[in-house]
């Protein structure tokens, strides 16, 4: 073989051996998984623009147009501004929701093997995962944040703060929540399915688009059980203080939600989406775990 | 030095199909050992055992002086693998795709760009680390992901297939890396193949077939083990011809790849007389010294190709198919 002749020998090696396991490796791990997940959605400026068109549908058109019928019962306020917070959630929630499914191609195409043989815990890349994902999701959220103006919600540095922590955290359940169904529904088009058949019930449900008093039975009922419901009440909640609205607006627009006539605080609206999503994380490390 | 894998009865079964039957075997140190045999033969579920990818059934096997059962972390930090499929990630560039690599198995930061350098040049991709993975060939795929097995200096690198689906000059050049590996690191490669004239780079070879293996030596060893000639010819019957040459010269021969063919010591001598006692009219013939094919034929009954067509299912036809789409059909 010519080539091994002609080639030059490679100069002589150090030896490089693995250090021993340890709380940095695994943290090296969570970061590089992390920062995968970036450099990803940096790359692809097509699903920046694809993932807005539809909260900018929902809260330009759907608001726009059903204002002349609602004008009547939202007590002064736009809708635009009602719906706002719901926005802010689902911009989020569709990130996470195509950051997730991005290890169902990392399936498909080998990678995720290469992350799995590696000589790290599958919790560490599951955890960087999940980070990545709600990163991503959050910049994308804070694009929408940025429209906050538009709708007559001002820019007040307490309300940027809280919506990104909120837009995180939401985002982050979201991500476990995606990852957990992808450690078993390994094609993609199945994949798509499944959160189509999930994302959009519990987008409609949750009250982002309506007030969660007075409701059917049925609703209320369905509307209690949707995680996204206890994303949306505190994303409101916190527009709303930063607006100025009258005693009759802020009851009828934004009651809170109750279990069986309490009323649920907001702490603990933020925490069930927190416990929740530990929850899934912890199936999601779980279900890699027990994968060969 | 210990062995790098040391391998006592290992075994595999999935259900009722046993694929892999109790092998026995130890890699020496720095070793360049080659696992050859045809699709299905129970060589890829041999290495995913020794690289902690699936667990053994029975038996036990060290790697790099670590339990694959027992100690699973430790043996996959001092392993390198290249896979048959690609396990690429093409949004990123050559070079990310190494640091994630590195980073993964907490290689120490000062080294990662040296070391990234270093494996980089040797397959030739230093000068399009910044491109994005998916605008490279499959060699070129190939050669960075052999070049990633290496960013953490592993003990011993697996390399299951490593050329398949390449063009002959790529083949080539990986080969040179292998040798070159060989005299710059202290590295044992354990590789699978079906090629037989690659198995002929390999220090040794294990020929598996069923899995069980039939055969593990040198490749001259192997070679002359054989002793015999082959003949191999193509008649107007080839019935009768197999008949006749059982007959007349006591020698059993078989059909492989459409000739009639069989082992001779003096072939030279032996093809005068055959024409002029076969009595079965021949169109051609051809005599060859052994090679790897012989020893595989030796052992098994058929030769590599043959037995692929008939035992390797599915899955055989497929990479198969993959191969003759690469353009490799040889």
């Amino acid at each position: 073989m010519s080539v091994t002749e002609s080639a030059p020998p490679a100069p002589p090696v150090a030896t490089v051996r693995v250090p021993a396991r340890s709380w940095r490796s695994e943290l090296r791990a969570v970061k590089i998984v992390w920062r995968r997940e970036l450099i990803r959605f940096s790359k692809d400026r097509m699903r920046i623009v694809t993932s807005l068109i539809q909260p900018l549908l929902f809260l330009f058109v759907l608001g726009s147009g059903l204002q002349q019928l609602s004008a009547a019962s939202t007590h002064g306020v736009d809708l635009k501004t009602f719906i706002y917070p719901g926005v802010l959630c689902i911009a989020v929630m569709f990130t996470a929701m195509f950051s997730a499914a991005s290890i169902v191609w990392d399936r498909e195409f080998g990678f995720l093997r290469e992350m799995m043989v590696a000589p790290v815990r599958r919790g560490s890349i599951v955890v960087g995962k999940c980070l990545g994902g709600a990163t991503v999701a959050s910049l994308q959220g804070v694009i929408l944040l940025a429209l906050a103006g538009t709708v007559g919600v001002p820019y007040a540095p307490t309300l940027i703060v809280g919506v990104f922590c909120l837009q995180l955290l939401l985002a982050f359940s979201i991500t476990a929540f995606g990852v957990m169904a992808a450690a078993r529904v390994t094609q993609m088009q199945s994949f798509m399915g499944l959160m189509q058949l999930v994302v959009m019930p519990m987008f409609f449900i949750s009250g982002a688009l309506f007030p969660v008093t007075n409701l059917p039975g049925w609703l209320a009922f369905l509307n209690r059980i949707d995680p996204l419901t206890y994303a949306v009440s505190p994303m409101r909640s916190l527009v709303f203080a930063h607006l100025d609205l009258s005693q009759q607006a802020e009851a009828a627009l934004n009651p809170g939600i109750t279990w069986f006539g309490w009323k649920v605080p907001v702490a603990l609206e933020v925490f069930t989406v927190f416990a929740l999503g530990m929850l899934m994380l912890a199936i999601a490390i779980w279900e890699f775990n027990a994968g060969e | 030095m210990p062995a790098a894998i040391s391998v006592t009865d290992l075994r595999k079964s999935f259900g009722e199909v046993e694929a892999v039957r109790g092998v026995n075997f130890e890699v020496e140190a720095s070793e360049v050992f080659g696992f050859l045999g045809p699709n299905g033969a129970g060589k890829t579920t041999t290495i995913n055992m020794l690289c902690t990818l699936a667990k053994p059934s029975g038996g036990s096997a060290w790697v790099a002086g670590f339990d694959v059962v027992s100690e699973r972390d430790d043996v996959r930090r001092h392993i390198g693998l290249v896979f048959q499929d690609p396990t690429l990630d093409g949004y990123l560039s050559a070079e990310q795709n190494l640091r994630l690599h590195a980073e993964l198995y907490g290689v120490e930061r000062e080294l990662v760009a040296p070391r990234m350098q270093q494996v980089l040049e040797m397959v030739g991709l230093w000068e399009r680390r910044k491109a994005q993975v998916m605008t490279f060939s499959g060699g070129m795929r190939r050669r960075l992901e052999i070049a990633r097995g290496l960013m953490h200096s592993p003990r011993v690198l697996f390399l299951d297939e490593p050329t398949i689906g390449l063009d002959p000059q790529t083949r080539n050049s990986i080969w040179g890396y292998i040798r070159q590996l060989q005299e710059s690191e202290e590295i044992t490669i354990f590789m699978t193949t079906h090629y037989m004239d690659e198995a002929e780079f390999c220090g040794r070879i294990a020929i598996m077939d069923h899995g069980e293996i039939v055969a593990l030596d040198t490749p001259q060893a192997l070679k002359e083990q054989v002793g015999a000639d082959r003949i191999r010819i193509e008649t107007e019957d080839d019935g009768a011809a197999i008949e006749a040459i059982r007959a007349r010269f006591g020698l059993e021969a078989q059909i492989s790849e459409g000739a009639v063919t069989f082992s001779v010591p003096d072939g030279e001598e032996f093809v005068p007389r055959l024409f002029g006692e076969l009595g079965v009219p021949i169109r051609s013939v051809s005599l060859s010294r052994p090679d790897l094919d012989d020893v595989f034929m030796s052992h098994t009954g058929s030769t590599i190709r043959d037995a692929e067509e008939s035992d390797g299912g599915a899955k055989a036809r497929n990479r198969i198919a993959a191969q003759m789409m690469g353009g490799v059909r040889r």
